[in-house]
């Protein structure tokens, strides 16, 4: 009361009760949009039949279809961070003709909706796809084959990682690997000892988001891969068909994908303080 | 103290205000384009990715039980407005897609003033959608299981009534380049073989002429939908598919059609009928009497269905 008159300009515009400095009515829409995203997952939690839950989920195709996600996702992650890793270099770095449209490029599969991202990748890898005859050349066979999904999930996850990682590349800047350089060490030994190092919190958060992605993959999948149970059909996968038929299970299952998107979502919260996603 | 609470009121109200204007138009803008796509993608082609896609968002607006009850309910009051002949809303199954919407057309020359407006989806979608308490006047299912669902669950005024069947056929690549020459060659573990799985219609079809039969398929995927299984043979990633007839029709001269005599013993039934929540109830009597008299038998046949048994 005794502080208002002397910061009157401050009083006026702040939300004193909070010390954010935000306008009060921000906070209005702020928890609808809250509600709006917390509110389905209760109604989910709801739904739940939890006196057959545990049966629901370790039925035989549930566990083929988890381990088959886990299988999957792992392994497209590392992919995503094989390849992922110098695109980010390559772009948060080097400076060349066209690496605005480069970088647009590598964004795509993030906005392209992923049923078109299946047919695009059917028409490259299927097998009468641009590379089909080269892959049957060689004896690959892709087509329906846990490849494929692997592809799909590498195909959608891979922006994330690189998004995550050229965010952080650039706030570390560059100063660091400049000292480096001019003490002698070469550039491998400054990307291997100084770089990584520095943005290593925006690599494993970006690398997590990748696997939450992947994990998540669906339309993709299901446009290029196929759905055959321990082969192609994943989580999403067997819970859009358990939909058809058991919608307790298909409820069971889309709480165990939620479970582990929030497990996922607070260790990358806790380790990428710095990172920029 | 007094004056910073009075404008954070009245920004409180601004938003409000604002939040509610967003939400009336969206609403409304939401009502309105759902029944103008299902009406547009209904005539645009069939291939198989944009019938799919347009499937999955024609069930997007109504298939949770949040969203759906706002633009439900602001289409229905749209339409009331304008003519008392009223709009009749028909739920019918995907596969019935180009041949209701021809039926539509002249339902719709027959009764001047009245409009039809469709929602093509998966039956069983279709099912979780009217017990949801989305509102349609008329119900048409791929399979009578389905048809049972409804009716149990008390969605359906008087008897369903059968319209039409289907039968399964082999689809393949344009010029079978695997050779399939009938239904057992697809037991063939040369032949990449595609089909619905077993949770669905086509796929329960196509385990029972397996059964019958006694040729066992190793299929290398049990897709969600027959449209999912014509993607995979359009798109040449596949040496065959079980499809129904009238999917093979459609497809046109992107596939070959294999037929086989065993199909005619695994028949697909179509029930159509109207429903107790209907607020058309005699315009939704004369579209079932449509689709079950000449006129629409005749639209039915031109597109591959054969009668009802």
């Amino acid at each position: 009361m005794t502080t208002a008159p002397k910061v009157p300009a401050r009083s006026k515009r702040g939300w004193a009760g909070t010390g954010s400095g935000l306008p009060g009515w921000v906070f209005l829409p702020a928890v609808l949009g809250g509600v709006f995203i917390v509110l389905p997952l209760v109604a989910m939690l709801v739904r739940v039949q939890w006196s057959q839950f545990w049966e629901l989920i370790t039925s035989e195709s549930s566990i083929a279809a988890l381990w088959l996600s886990l299988k999957t996702s792992t392994a497209s992650t590392i992919l995503v961070v094989l390849l992922g890793t110098p695109m980010a270099l390559v772009l948060a770095r080097a400076t060349f003709p066209g690496l605005r449209f480069a970088r647009s490029l590598v964004l795509l599969p993030l906005v392209l909706p992923p049923v078109v991202g299946g047919i695009a990748l059917i028409y490259t890898f299927g097998r009468q796809g641009l590379l089909g005859g080269t892959l049957d050349f060689l004896g690959l066979r892709i087509a329906f084959s846990t490849t494929a999904v692997i592809i799909a999930q590498t195909f959608v996850a891979l922006p994330f990682l690189v998004l995550s990682l050229e965010g952080s590349l650039r706030t570390a800047g560059r100063r660091y690997e400049a000292v480096a350089a001019t003490l002698g060490a070469r550039p491998t030994t400054v990307l291997r000892r100084v770089t990584i190092p520095l943005v290593l919190p925006g690599l494993i958060s970006g690398a997590v988001l990748a696997f939450a992605r992947a994990l998540g993959e669906f339309g993709a999948t299901l446009t290029f891969a196929g759905s055959l149970q321990g082969t192609t059909r994943t989580l999403p996968l067997e819970i859009y068909l358990q939909r058809e038929t058991d919608p307790d299970a298909a409820v069971a299952l889309s709480l165990v994908l939620v479970v582990v998107a929030v497990l996922i979502v607070l260790a990358t919260r806790r380790r990428a303080t710095e990172g920029s996603l | 103290m007094n004056r910073p609470r009075l404008s954070r009121f009245r920004g409180v109200a601004a938003a409000l205000t604002a939040l509610c204007v967003v939400t009336v138009v969206v609403s409304c803008s939401s009502g309105s384009s759902s029944t103008a796509s299902s009406t547009t993608t209904a005539a645009a082609s069939s291939s198989a990715a944009s019938s799919s896609a347009a499937a999955n968002s024609s069930v997007a607006p109504s298939s949770s039980k949040a969203t759906s009850s706002s633009p439900a309910s602001s289409s229905s009051t749209a339409s009331a407005a304008p003519a008392a002949a009223g709009t009749l809303t028909v739920f019918a199954a995907a596969s019935l897609k180009a041949t209701f919407t021809e039926i539509g057309t002249i339902f719709q020359t027959e009764n001047p003033g009245s409009t039809v407006t469709f929602n093509f989806a998966g039956s069983s979608d279709l099912v979780t959608q009217l017990t949801a308490g989305a509102p349609a006047d008329v119900f048409a299912s791929a399979d009578t299981s389905n048809m049972t669902k409804a009716t149990t669950a008390n969605l359906v005024s008087g008897t369903p009534v059968n319209f039409a069947s289907n039968i399964l056929t082999i689809v393949t690549p344009p010029g079978n380049p695997a050779g399939v020459t009938g239904f057992a060659d697809l037991a063939n573990p040369d032949v990449s073989v595609v089909v619905c799985a077993p949770q669905v219609p086509c796929g329960a079809a196509a385990a029972t002429v397996e059964t019958n039969t006694g040729v066992e398929i190793t299929p290398v995927s049990e897709e969600n939908s027959v449209t999912d299984v014509l993607g995979k043979i359009t798109s040449g990633q596949a040496d065959a598919g079980l499809v129904y007839v009238t999917d093979a029709k459609n497809a046109g001269d992107k596939v070959t059609e294999v037929t086989f005599p065993e199909a005619a013993a695994v028949v697909n039934v179509y029930p159509i009928a109207s429903l107790s929540a209907a607020t058309q109830p005699e315009l939704a009597t004369e579209f079932v009497d449509l689709v079950t008299g000449p006129e629409g038998q005749q639209v039915l046949a031109a597109a591959g269905f054969k009668p009802a048994p």
